[in-house]
């Protein structure tokens, strides 16, 4: 579904991403994990290209871009493997001037002429899907954040995407908020949605990805099953990065 | 003597009129053409291609940076000895519109400058082309921002439209010199013409705040 092959990204002459490699099925749940300045939202926004690898390939579905090539010459196949990609940012950015509904329906209406009420129909019942039904006509000012977070996965999910990318989706959530987002995520990853999520939340990419990988200094440092790779890591450097989320011990409680 | 002075002033009244209906043309022209090339040279100076960039910068730069009066004088009096000759109005219109441009640059490049990156993201992530994310996310909050300093700019062309006087065009303060220079009766004549100025700058405030207030609903508590 998704094959990334030597991904690589350079900024200021330092290396980012070192080559990556990583093939994800379709339905597959995927966590990335990894200390800050690891190079893992970096490698998540290339996959969309809101950051411009340096080299390497991006392949989903059928559609590829070629990283060594100059990206002005694939604007084209950009903006299609976009409308197959969905993002979810970790500051929302919803539409301001646009309510709930508007925000959802805009990629529909606008990228996929869909016929507007046909539109209007399948943002009613995303935003029921997200558990915002009756918040359909508030704008974002009057939304909590958590709430803003579910329009934004809402908005992501009507362009009817392959797969959804979340970028710490829930790092500037109060802490109060945190739980109706990963419920959300959650609900997801039941419908064998495929996802690629990063996160700080332990226990959510152990609970809910089939596959954990852990980034460091711009590399995959380890990649497995989620709940084996939580209780045996086999690097060291993975061991002592779980070690400081999970209170000294890297097993599950 | 009030008594004279209205009927003066009621008698002068389709001469004015006709003058404030010139002012109306300079100005509407003035903004609608000066929006659209101010547009055109914000898009110029968002661009990353240094060329267009520094052609924009230099626009701007000279246009702000040189009186209005004198832009005026080149376009109306100075263009024939090249070749160009110009009727009053043309003339005028053409040396507001480029005058407008330069400040409507700033103000929008600004405003389009003022959104956050992420907008843009947000955009891009759901298949928009830069046009579209620019079109449906970017104009339309920059707008608010935007919005005030332009009904400056405006209001202030209104009342400069008063220089077109000077090269000929028949603009409300020019009909009114001309009726002073008939009856002399200069403190009316101007007094009249500075409230017709007036009104046309309260309109143009009134539809400004309307403006304002529709760009900014979704800012207003519920």
């Amino acid at each position: 579904m998704i094959v990334v092959e030597h991904l690589s990204k350079q900024f200021n002459g330092q290396t980012v991403l070192d080559g990556i490699d990583l093939t994800v099925a379709a339905g597959e749940v995927i966590a990335i994990i990894g200390p800050s300045g690891s190079g893992k939202t970096t490698f998540l926004r290339c996959l969309n290209l809101l950051e411009t690898p340096s080299g390497g390939r991006i392949r989903v579905g059928d559609i590829s871009i070629d990283g060594d090539r100059p990206l002005n010459a694939q604007q084209g196949a950009i903006r299609r493997l976009r409308q197959q990609v969905g993002f979810v940012f970790q500051n929302f950015n919803l539409f301001p001037h646009r309510t709930a509904l508007e925000n959802v329906i805009e990629g529909p209406v606008i990228v996929k002429k869909t016929p507007r009420d046909q539109a209007v129909a399948l943002g009613r019942k995303l935003l029921a899907k997200v558990g915002l039904s009756g918040k359909e006509d508030a704008y974002p000012r009057r939304l909590s954040g958590g709430q803003q977070q579910r329009v934004a996965i809402a908005r992501a999910l009507a362009m009817e995407p392959a797969v959804i990318l979340f970028d710490e989706p829930t790092s500037a959530l109060d802490p109060e908020l945190v739980g109706e987002v990963l419920a959300t995520i959650r609900g997801l990853a039941q419908e064998k949605r495929t996802m690629i999520i990063v996160t700080h939340e332990m226990s959510f990419a152990r609970d809910v990805a089939n596959r954990v990988i852990f980034f460091d200094k711009g590399v995959i440092v380890e990649q497995g099953e989620a709940k084996a790779l939580f209780a045996h890591p086999r690097e060291e450097r993975t061991r002592q990065f779980l070690s400081k989320f999970l209170g000294g011990d890297a097993s599950p409680a | 003597m009030i008594g004279e002075s209205l009927q003066l002033a009621i008698d002068s009244a389709p001469f004015l009129l006709k003058g404030a209906y010139f002012t109306v043309i300079l100005s509407v022209g003035g903004m609608f053409f000066g929006l659209l090339l101010g547009f055109a040279l914000a898009l110029m100076r968002l661009s990353r291609f240094w060329p267009i960039n520094w052609l924009a910068r230099v626009y701007v730069s000279f246009f702000r940076g040189t009186p209005l009066l004198v832009q005026l004088f080149v376009i109306y009096y100075g263009l024939p000895q090249i070749g160009l000759e110009l009727d009053p109005l043309p003339a005028a219109l053409i040396g507001f519109s480029l005058n407008m441009a330069a400040y409507t640059c700033e103000i929008l490049r600004a405003a389009i400058g003022s959104i956050e990156r992420g907008q843009w993201e947000a955009a891009a992530s759901i298949g928009m082309t830069r046009g579209q994310a620019m079109r449906r996310a970017i104009l339309p909050q920059a707008a608010r921002t935007a919005l005030p300093p332009l009904g400056n700019s405006f209001i202030s062309l209104v009342k400069d439209t008063a220089l077109a006087a000077t090269i000929q065009v028949p603009e409300l303060f020019r009909q009114a010199q001309l009726i002073t220079a008939r009856t002399f009766e200069v403190f009316t004549m101007y007094l009249a013409a500075a409230l017709i100025y007036w009104v046309l700058a309260s309109i143009l405030a009134h539809l400004q705040n309307r403006l304002e207030a529709r760009v900014n609903r979704h800012d207003q508590e519920q």
